[in-house]
């Protein structure tokens, strides 16, 4: 992987909550079809930073560059139609629309909805299409997590940002979503996910970042994140704190 | 039994102004959660700068009703720019502030539309013309309806149906109905929720600029401070719909139009405005979520 073809990389950006400071100067880098995993117990900054590259959140300084737009300057509703879509962290389906309206609006940002790129979401989580008429509200917590994950799809994006996709469901969905991703990734999305579950998180993975409270703490290849005795301790060691609930 | 029918054409009539100015009440709710209580006076104002517009352009043409529409049209426009106007200065400073900041500042924009209209139009009431349309009746049995009740009828129903499909058919408005569900999911669909803000806003005081014409046309007096009273009973009409409910507002705006005429009918006019608030406080009490109250959730 050549410094160059960086698809996003951040710069020792801070961010803040009034007093509180969520980053204190984190960096990173994402390269092209790569799957880069954020852990991090409750409160790491998680969420803030992956905020923060949609344009939900200013940055008190530092940079985020994707593909030469400095994303820290452009508003949210402009940083999708750059390539990037999130599935955020309490999914935030829109509950009261149906959930084909729900993928609709996920292709907002384009001219006309690709309603090839439905179907394979469709196919991605069949569950979804069984479902497409049902209201989104009344959709369980996994198919929630599916229909947030398929609507991000919908824009075509070239970067996925994935907020604890893994939050609140059971193993099985767990596996199954994780699956999913897998296959996202297959077809040249590339991925930024964060989560709690380190251990399924640095699986799907190529990199991982270990964040702790605004700072990155460990950064390397997956497979060698898993093995490193300190994050074993830290994230995956039997008597886990951070696991999901 | 013909009173029935008259109260039921006039309720019906009144009842459809109702609906107009109530639903820019519920679409400014759905997406900001809070009463824009400067509406009822924006109305108010429309009355005035239809009044103004149609003496102003009615010479230039032969047909009146031609020259209605105009004046409405223009009207319009003027409206949607004051309200525009009111969202940026009033309002958007505010987006981050308690909800009761925002129902503060709507306030003081009400006394401020009153204070322009009392100093731009004087204290005393205005008139639209007698003839402003042409005073045909029909008679069915008993009953009457006239040229204006049709038109207003009419017109108030093309307009609903408009938004209906605007709202629930097209893109923009699945991004309204997302906005107002969400603001930040809405932005990640890479909605731009300002531009959203702007529409619900240039919409609603459409709608409140063509009730204002219409009380004018129907009632004819207008005053400084007509916007109260008609605000507020816009206002009971989109919570008796479900506030925040685009379908409630019509319905509740009908509803109240009706239940306000049928009082006057059978007990006394005077009563009717008593019965109104009787009725809200039923509502709040055994229905606070409105008539459509499992659908509430659709906000706007
Ligand atoms: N809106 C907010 N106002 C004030 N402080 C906030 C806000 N959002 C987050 N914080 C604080 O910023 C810090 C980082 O929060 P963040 O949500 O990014 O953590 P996270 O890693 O996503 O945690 P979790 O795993 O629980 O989702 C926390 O200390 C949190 O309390
Ligand atoms: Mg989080």
């Amino acid at each position: 992987m050549k410094t160059k073809d960086v698809l996003l990389e951040i710069k020792d950006l801070k961010v803040s909550y009034g007093h509180i400071s969520a980053l204190k100067g984190i960096s990173l880098k994402v390269y092209p079809s790569e799957i880069v995993a954020i852990i991090g117990s409750n409160g790491a900054g998680k969420t803030t930073t992956l905020r923060t590259i949609s344009g939900l959140i200013k940055a008190q300084s530092g940079e985020i560059n994707y593909r030469g737009h400095e994303l820290t300057k452009i508003p949210a509703h402009k940083i999708v139609p750059l390539g990037i879509s999130q599935s955020p962290e309490g999914r935030l389906v829109f509950g009261t629309i149906t959930v084909e309206n729900n993928l609709k609006l996920g292709a907002y940002s384009l001219k006309k909805i690709d309603y090839a790129r439905m179907e394979w979401v469709y196919e991605l989580f069949p569950r979804l299409k069984e479902r497409k008429n049902q209201l989104a509200g009344t959709l369980s917590g996994g198919e929630q997590q599916m229909l947030a994950i398929g609507r991000s799809l919908m824009c075509n994006p070239e970067m996925l940002l994935l907020d604890e996709p893994s939050l609140g469901l059971a193993p099985i969905l767990v596996k199954l979503i994780f699956k999913a991703i897998k296959e996202i990734s297959k077809q040249g999305v590339t991925v930024l996910i964060v989560e709690q579950n380190a251990r399924a998180a640095l699986r799907l993975s190529d990199r991982g970042y270990v964040l702790e409270v605004g700072n990155i703490v460990e950064y390397g290849n997956s497979e060698e994140l898993l093995k490193s005795k300190k994050i074993q301790e830290a994230y995956l060691g039997k008597k886990k704190q951070n696991q999901l609930i | 039994m013909y009173i029935f029918i008259q109260q039921v054409i006039n309720g019906l009539t009144i009842g459809s102004i109702f609906a107009l100015i109530a639903l820019g009440y519920t679409m400014v709710y759905g997406t900001m959660k809070f009463i824009n209580f400067a509406h009822g006076d924006l109305v108010a104002l429309s009355a005035f700068v239809g009044l103004t517009i149609y003496t102003t352009v009615v010479s230039s043409f032969s047909n009146s009703i031609i020259a209605i529409l105009i004046s409405l049209i223009i009207t319009i426009v003027i409206i949607s720019i004051i309200g525009y106007l009111l969202e940026r200065i009033a309002y958007r400073p505010l987006r981050k502030a308690p909800r009761l900041s925002a129902v503060v500042s709507a306030l003081g924009a009400g006394m401020v539309f009153q204070n322009a209209i009392m100093l731009i139009w004087g204290p005393n009431p205005h008139y639209y013309p007698a003839d402003i349309i042409p005073n045909k009746i029909w008679h069915f049995g008993d009953s009457v309806i006239s040229l204006i009740q049709i038109l207003i009828l009419l017109l108030s129903f093309f307009i609903m149906i408009g938004l209906y499909i605007l709202v629930n058919k097209t893109r923009t408005g699945r991004a309204i109905r997302a906005a107002a569900i969400n603001q930040d999911a809405a932005r990640l669909m890479g909605i731009n929720v300002d531009a959203i803000i702007v529409i619900i806003f240039a919409l609603g005081s459409t709608l409140g600029a063509v009730g204002g014409m219409f009380l004018g046309m129907f009632y004819r007096g207008i005053t400084f401070n007509m916007g109260w009273n008609y605000g507020i009973s816009a206002f009971v009409a989109a919570i008796i719909g479900g506030i925040g409910n685009i379908p409630g507002a019509m319905l509740g705006g009908i509803f109240l139009g009706l239940f306000n005429s049928l009082i006057a009918g059978y007990i006394s006019s005077t009563w009717a405005d008593a019965f109104t608030y009787i009725l809200l406080i039923l509502i709040l009490i055994f229905k606070p979520t409105g008539i459509l109250g499992e659908r509430v959730a659709e906000k706007v």
